[in-house]
């Protein structure tokens, strides 16, 4: 009994989606603004972890396209979205989630890649190798991961640059 | 957001020196591309009808947005890393290969005179219908009228020679033909240039379009022209093709890539070359 029970706990680290309690991509409830109110893990996300997510280009490499005074420490961040500095400030919890989740449901059209979402995907690849995907149920990010980054973002309460 | 109106925006100047303090600036549309202090390269062009002003007026070759550094190794052949390179193919030029008895230069004669012009029309429809780049009419006298082995797409002796028949059509202006066989070809590359691709679902023209003038990371996002290739890329320390400039960007939407040499990628490197239409073919150029 109790070798079975840690078995199925090491099993639920390694296969976050289908064993744990995380809301699928596809069962992800939007808002008709977007939002997504429901936390996608039930567990508190992490703002450290957040920030190394945020900064990793293999992660969620946000810094590629945005500046943000929470991350001034990051060589050389991108310019392509706007600037993240006071953005706890311009949107609460469920917004920045349904950004993160699936920025098309916010802003249409939008350059910002969803990074909870399996819909619309062409060609998915392998990671950066170039090579077809090996799953058709990969994440840019994973729920996790998301929730860690809305963390981070709301500490971002710095004032709203001019 | 489009260079000009960035380039004007002071908020947007304030932004760039904020943002780093470091070696970021605009991409300097005043400089010129003059070359060994005779050759004036056409770097800003008045953009193709077929853009509908996609890009605005002008379409800029990627030379204006690399730094004062780079830029200054294209202007100078004795400086440009790519020319040994173009040295190697010259010496294969007249170097007799495969079971013809046959070198480039017996059907071709000077690579000045028989390769004048023709990378600036490149790709182009063939009299068999095909789509054919550089490599392919390469590959096609190596083959059919050598006796000689094909060259890999990707491989040095290719790129090498590619560079020097670029050479030769070196300030004139790019001029792809789009219409009667061309145009089936160029709607595809069109579609492709406007398709999402992978997980990160990016288009060519999320990043080249839309965005050229900013920064992707410390990257500094150009309109992805190709009248500079085969470029010599400082970082790989080598030539690269058109195609695997392709294959890169592609990869990094995190998509299945297309295969160089392939279909798709003729289709693609048609429709990107005749977005600069009217710049003048640079290859080889410098890269970062
Ligand atoms: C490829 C570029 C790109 C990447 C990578 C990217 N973003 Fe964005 N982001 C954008 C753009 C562009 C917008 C503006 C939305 C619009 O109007 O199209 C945006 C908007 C936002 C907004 C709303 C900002 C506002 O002022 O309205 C937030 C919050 C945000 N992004 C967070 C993130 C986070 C966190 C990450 C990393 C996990 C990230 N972004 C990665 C391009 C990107
Ligand atoms: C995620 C952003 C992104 C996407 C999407 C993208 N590229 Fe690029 N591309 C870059 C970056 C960064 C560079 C290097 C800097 C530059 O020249 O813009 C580059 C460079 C290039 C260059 C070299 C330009 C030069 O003068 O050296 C070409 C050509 C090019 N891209 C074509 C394409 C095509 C065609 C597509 C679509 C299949 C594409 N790119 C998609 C980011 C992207």
């Amino acid at each position: 009994m109790r070798k079975l029970f840690v078995l199925g706990a090491a099993a639920m680290m390694t296969l976050p989606s289908v064993l744990s309690a995380d809301t699928a991509p596809r069962d992800v409830a939007f808002a008709d603004d977007g939002s997504v109110a429901e936390s996608l893990t039930g567990v508190a996300g992490d703002p450290t972890a957040g920030l190394e997510n945020a900064t990793s280009r293999g992660i969620g490499n946000c810094v590629a396209c945005h500046v943000a005074e929470g991350w001034k420490d990051a060589a050389f961040p991108g310019n392509v979205g706007p600037a993240l500095t006071g953005i706890a400030n311009v949107y609460d919890e469920s917004q920045l989630r349904g950004i993160l989740v699936n920025s098309k449901k916010t802003f249409e059209g939008t350059v910002m890649p969803s990074f909870y979402n399996l819909d619309d995907i062409i060609r998915p690849g392998d990671a950066y190798t170039g090579k077809a995907a090996t799953s058709p149920d990969v994440t840019i990010l994973t729920a996790q991961q998301i929730e860690d980054l809305i963390a981070l973002l709301l500490t971002f309460d710095e004032p709203l640059p001019e | 957001m489009r260079i000009r109106a960035k380039h004007s925006a002071a908020l947007a100047s304030a932004l760039v020196i904020a943002l780093a303090g470091a070696a970021r600036a605009e991409p300097d549309l005043d400089a010129k591309l003059v070359i060994n202090g005779d050759l004036e390269m056409t770097t800003i062009a008045p953009a193709p009808a077929h853009l509908e002003g996609a890009l605005g007026d002008n379409v800029i070759s990627g030379w204006h947005y690399r730094d004062a550094a780079t830029r200054q190794m294209e202007t100078d052949d004795f400086e440009n890393p790519a020319m040994s390179a173009v040295d190697e193919a010259l010496a294969a030029w007249d170097t007799v290969d495969g079971s013809e008895g046959k070198s480039c230069a017996d059907c071709h004669g000077a690579i000045e005179e028989g390769m004048k012009g023709v990378t600036a029309v490149l790709p182009k429809v063939t009299e068999a219908g095909a789509l054919w780049s550089a490599e392919d009419f390469i590959n096609d006298c190596r083959t059919n009228r050598m006796g000689a082995e094909a060259w890999d797409w990707d491989k040095d002796p290719m790129k090498n020679m590619t560079a020097a028949i670029a050479l030769q059509s070196r300030g004139m202006p790019v001029n792809v033909a789009i219409d009667g066989a061309a145009a089936p070809f160029w709607e595809q590359g069109k579609e492709m240039y406007y398709t999402r691709y992978g997980l990160l679902q990016l288009s060519c023209a999320n990043c080249h379009e839309q965005n050229n003038g900013n920064y992707i990371r410390a990257d500094h996002l150009s309109q992805g022209q190709i009248n500079g290739f085969p470029v010599f890329r400082l970082k790989n320390d080598g030539l690269v093709s058109i195609h695997n400039r392709f294959a890169g960007c592609v990869r990094d939407t995190r998509a299945e890539t297309f295969s160089k040499g392939g279909p798709e990628f003729h289709a693609l490197e048609l429709y990107v070359a005749s977005r600069g239409n009217g710049l003048a073919v640079e290859g080889p150029s410098v890269r970062p």
